[in-house]
């Protein structure tokens, strides 16, 4: 084996250096690992920087709220006091794809960082579903550029407050403007004419007279049917809030439309990444772990800085127990971590056990075709739920607590890392990571057109998890507040029992005039 | 590929300023609550450094649709001695395990660092200053001159001669003027030729390049520059403040408040005014003295009350060590009002010759309880000698006041007579 020169030496690092450093790790990444990444940009910041991009959700440019001025402040006096430390890197899912670096790194670390953003992230921006899916690498930065100036414009057209009002009300349904589906696409004529002859011609040739005789249902009454016509019209049901709002709120002005549609957009541009945050990690912790041992074999880093690099890597991939005070959840990096290295496992060494639960990929002895399989097709729900090893479960030693208020004797462990309980606890944690489940379901089901104009939401209960009623009734008000009429929500559960009902009017001093 | 590598180190820092300031404003109540606080337990010279408030998150909330309760469903690690069907013991609280933690539904304060800037503009707000008087603030008196590039006209003692040299020798450069240099070289070859022909061309030759060194001067009017000076406003570097008080019995804690208020008030104007402010207090009883900051609001005195000794020590301090050329005086009285009617014809005087002509400002103000209207209090016998002084023409600002808020119209005198020599001066 040839031995490289060493990329530095010691901790400092200049300009040269990160570009050999970048160069080096290139060639490991698409050369040995057959990755394939956005160009790069790395960018150099300091900590004040870092402070702002914190608050801006790692975005270089942002348009301006009060509440990203509330969260720079929180971080700012969390730092100050020494209670957070900030991130080594920020990457951005953008092409180029920027990768923020903080000065203070060592060499050894902006060696990790490269090879975890530059091109562990990169990759997975570039080539997982969801991200090609929602997201597009190549007009994000034109976007918010658009989207600063837009809300700049109409702050001094139609006054700070107003837009401050709408940001403030969009911000609140954030969560609920966003298409979890893709779109239908609507057909052209000639698809539809086409579609339409072969409809029939499947209706002739499978034509009997017998099915005339079948009793239908009893006859739908008028009312039905206009409602139904009603809902179809307007796309009801419809779980993305702000889009309907943006389309058929009555009195909106079209710049506060517009505010909704950015909004929503970034709410969107975000939304593949709440999903994937332990492949996400993962994929960067694997790659950079590959990227570095490579690095060391090769000689073009040295046993000390290598050292160094275990141990920040170490402490990257640290998961407390859950009975350690450090605890608070699943770390996204260790679980990924782990996962990942699982699978090149079970690629490369399979047993029994494997050959049984993993028979597609057990042995095939191709481990980054796999993993770049892997990392392309899914999501963390069905990742876990697909690839979360029995071993993986053993040596984490995890168990289920079922916790039903119903119960009062206490909290139910309902399964254990044991044979009986392996598929039970895969099911749960991947539920755990399911945005389904985490995000309350909640639809916009009518209008009523012909009456008051209320809107009509409903919120289908899972598991007995009702919304937190302070919260739910300022949200309410705000949208009241964009829609100008009332808005009702109701609570029911998978019986269609109704369990609670919020009713709010709008303010007098409604938005939209 | 390629790869680039950007320095934004060097970036104009702050981005988030805005924000921050959006956040504050919106946050104004609360904050302000939270710098009175802060600003009550602090000595006159620390109003002026930012800190850390807190205040209440809870109006500043962003609400999101979320859920709480039902039934939970939780994977964890490190599993020690569970079994499966293991019971659990709910931790205290009922309910449920608090696995949300994390979430941000805390009621804690929000707390946060506010920089000087902000905690001053904050204070002001507070003492319900107009906007005028904030401007005002920032408003510089005296101008001096100030270097300000070329120009073209001006008297000679201004004449930059070096860049007029460089315009002079870009002009002959430009023009093409023959140098002296050549013509010498021209000449010698003159001496040593013999052809007649080349001699007679070498003759037209310096003939042209004398008529046109003659014709480009060497230094010509057009390239003379003068150094220009502008004038700039200028603000006199340094100011010094008299806190006088009468710390006789009658001087209860919440007068001693509204007079540190004061005090306080005319610090911040000062300090944005001038580069050094000096502060010398005086307490006085029968007999004054010049004391420290603790001793003057908080150390204990007792005795009949003689304003013309404050006044008395004021001057003499002014004399000794604060001449009136080099420094702007400011002088800020706080009293319930009591004197010795004897003492009067000389506090009069005193003012009148001493203090009242040196003085950029004299302020004067009347504390009373908190309860007590300012309308019933009976005029006393400082305010009546004041007043008559006033009516004299004297420039004297004086108020009284018995809550906070009423403190600040004391300062509207200040800034009503700046307008007014404005105006005298266009």
């Amino acid at each position: 084996m040839t031995t490289h020169e060493r990329l530095f030496e010691g901790a400092d690092w200049d300009f040269r250096q990160l570009q050999r450093i970048h160069d080096a790790c290139e060639e490991i990444a698409h050369g040995e690992l057959g990755l394939d990444t956005y160009p790069n940009q790395i960018e150099i910041i300091t900590a004040e920087q870092m402070l702002d991009a914190y608050s801006s959700s790692g975005m270089p440019l942002f348009y301006k709220h009060w509440s990203f001025g509330k969260r720079f402040a929180h971080h700012e006096t969390f730092y100050r006091k020494g209670l957070m430390g900030l991130a080594y890197e920020i990457v951005i899912n953008s092409s180029p794809c920027i990768s923020y670096l903080m000065e203070e790194n060592t060499a050894t670390m902006q060696t990790l960082v490269i090879a975890h953003a530059a091109f562990g992230h990169n990759h997975f921006f570039k080539n997982n579903y969801l991200f090609r899916q929602w997201t597009d690498a190549d007009g994000i930065l034109d976007y918010l550029d658009f989207a600063k100036g837009y809300i700049a414009h109409c702050e001094e057209r139609y006054g700070r407050l107003a837009v401050e009002i709408t940001l403030d009300a969009a911000h609140a349904l954030m969560s609920h403007g966003i298409d979890r589906y893709p779109g239908k696409k609507g057909l052209d004529l000639r698809a539809e004419e086409k579609r339409a002859r072969e409809r029939r011609e499947h209706e002739q040739s499978m034509f009997n007279d017998l099915w005339r005789t079948v009793p239908s249902g009893p006859a739908k009454t008028t009312e039905i049917l206009n409602s139904e016509r009603r809902r179809a019209l307007l796309g009801l049901p419809q779980e993305n809030i702000l889009y309907f709002l943006e389309k058929t709120a009555p009195r909106l002005h079209p710049w506060q439309r517009e505010v909704l549609r950015i909004v929503r957009h970034i709410a969107q541009y975000f939304y593949p990444q709440s999903q994937t945050k332990v492949m996400n990690e993962g994929t960067a912790t694997y790659v950079h772990y590959r990227i570095m041992n490579r690095l060391h074999e090769q000689g073009r880093i040295s046993d000390g800085n290598f050292i160094e690099f275990l141990q920040s890597h170490t402490n990257v991939v640290f998961q407390p127990e859950f009975d350690d005070q450090r605890f608070s959840d699943f770390n996204p990096y260790a679980l990924g971590f782990a996962m990942m290295q699982d699978i090149e496992r079970i690629v490369t060494d399979p047993d029994e056990e494997d050959r049984e639960w993993f028979p597609d990929i057990a042995g095939s002895g191709d481990v980054m075709g796999t993993l770049r399989q892997v990392w392309a097709n899914y999501r963390d729900e069905s990742f876990i739920s697909q690839f979360l090893s029995p071993k993986l479960i053993r040596s984490w030693r995890l168990f289920h607590l079922h916790d039903d208020p119903a119960f009062t004797e206490g909290i139910k462990v309902d399964a254990i890392h044991d044979a009986r309980g392996y598929r039970r606890i895969r099911r749960e944690l991947a539920r755990q990571y399911d945005v389904g489940f985490i995000d309350p379901n909640i639809e916009v089901v009518d209008v009523d057109l012909a009456g008051d104009r209320r809107l009509v939401l409903r919120h289908t209960v899972v598991k007995g998890a009702q919304l937190n009623e302070t919260d739910a009734r300022r949200v309410l008000q705000h949208l009241a507040d964009l829609w100008t009429y009332d808005v009702s929500l109701v609570e029911v559960d998978a019986r269609d029992k109704v369990l609670k009902e919020y009713v709010v009017s709008p303010r007098a001093l409604a938005i939209a005039a | 590929m390629t790869m680039f590598i950007v320095d934004r180190r060097l970036n104009p820092g702050s981005k988030s300023l805005e924000n921050r300031q959006r956040f504050l404003r919106r946050a104004k109540a609360l904050v302000q609550g939270a710098v009175k606080k802060t600003s009550e337990g602090r000595d006159i010279k620390d109003v002026l450094e930012g800190g850390e408030v807190s205040i209440p998150l809870d109006g500043m909330h962003e609400p999101r649709f979320r859920t709480e309760g039902g039934t939970r469903d939780r994977v964890l690690p490190g599993n020690k001695k569970f079994v499966e069907g293991d019971v659990l013991p709910r931790p205290n609280g009922g309910g449920g395990r608090g696995s949300q933690a994390g979430e941000g539904d805390s009621e804690d304060d929000f707390r946060f660092v506010l920089s000087r800037d902000e905690f001053v503009d904050l204070f002001l707000d507070d003492l319900e200053l107009p906007d005028l008087a904030k401007r005002k603030l920032a408003e510089v008196e005296s101008e001096g001159l100030q270097r300000a590039g070329y120009s073209t006209s001006g008297s000679p003692a201004n004449i930059s001669i070096s860049r007029t040299v460089q315009l002079a020798l870009a002009r002959r450069v430009a023009l093409r003027r023959p140098k002296p240099q050549e013509i010498a070289e021209l000449e010698a070859e003159l001496e040593g030729e013999r052809s007649e022909v080349r001699r007679a061309e070498i003759l037209a030759e310096l003939e042209a390049l004398k008529a046109k060194a003659k014709r480009i001067p060497f230094i010509d009017p057009l390239d003379i520059r003068y150094r220009r000076f502008e004038t700039v406003p200028k603000p006199v570097a340094q100011a010094v403040m008299f806190c006088l008080m009468d710390v006789s019995g009658s001087m209860t804690e919440h007068m001693k408040d509204l007079a540190k208020r004061f005090y306080m008030l005319l610090y911040v104007f000062l300090t944005r005014r001038y580069r050094h402010v000096e502060i010398v207090f005086i307490r006085h009883t029968d007999h004054a003295e010049e004391v420290d900051e603790q001793t003057f609001f908080y150390g204990p005195a007792s005795g009949g009350t003689m304003v013309s000794s404050a006044l008395q020590a004021m001057s003499d301090i002014v004399r000794s060590r604060f001449k009136p050329s080099d420094w702007n005086i400011y002088a800020a009285q706080a009293s319930d009002g009591d004197n010795s009617l004897a003492d009067s014809p000389l506090t009069g005087r005193l003012l009148t010759e001493n203090i009242l002509p040196v003085s950029q400002f004299f302020a004067y103000l009347e504390v009373g309880e908190a309860n007590g209207s300012t309308f019933e209090m009976p005029d006393s016998s400082l305010w009546t000698l004041y007043q008559r002084l006033r009516s004299e023409g004297q420039p004297l600002s004086m108020r009284k006041v018995s809550t906070r808020s009423e403190i600040f119209p004391v300062f509207h005198d200040l800034f009503q007579r700046r307008k007014n020599q404005e105006k005298a001066a266009s």
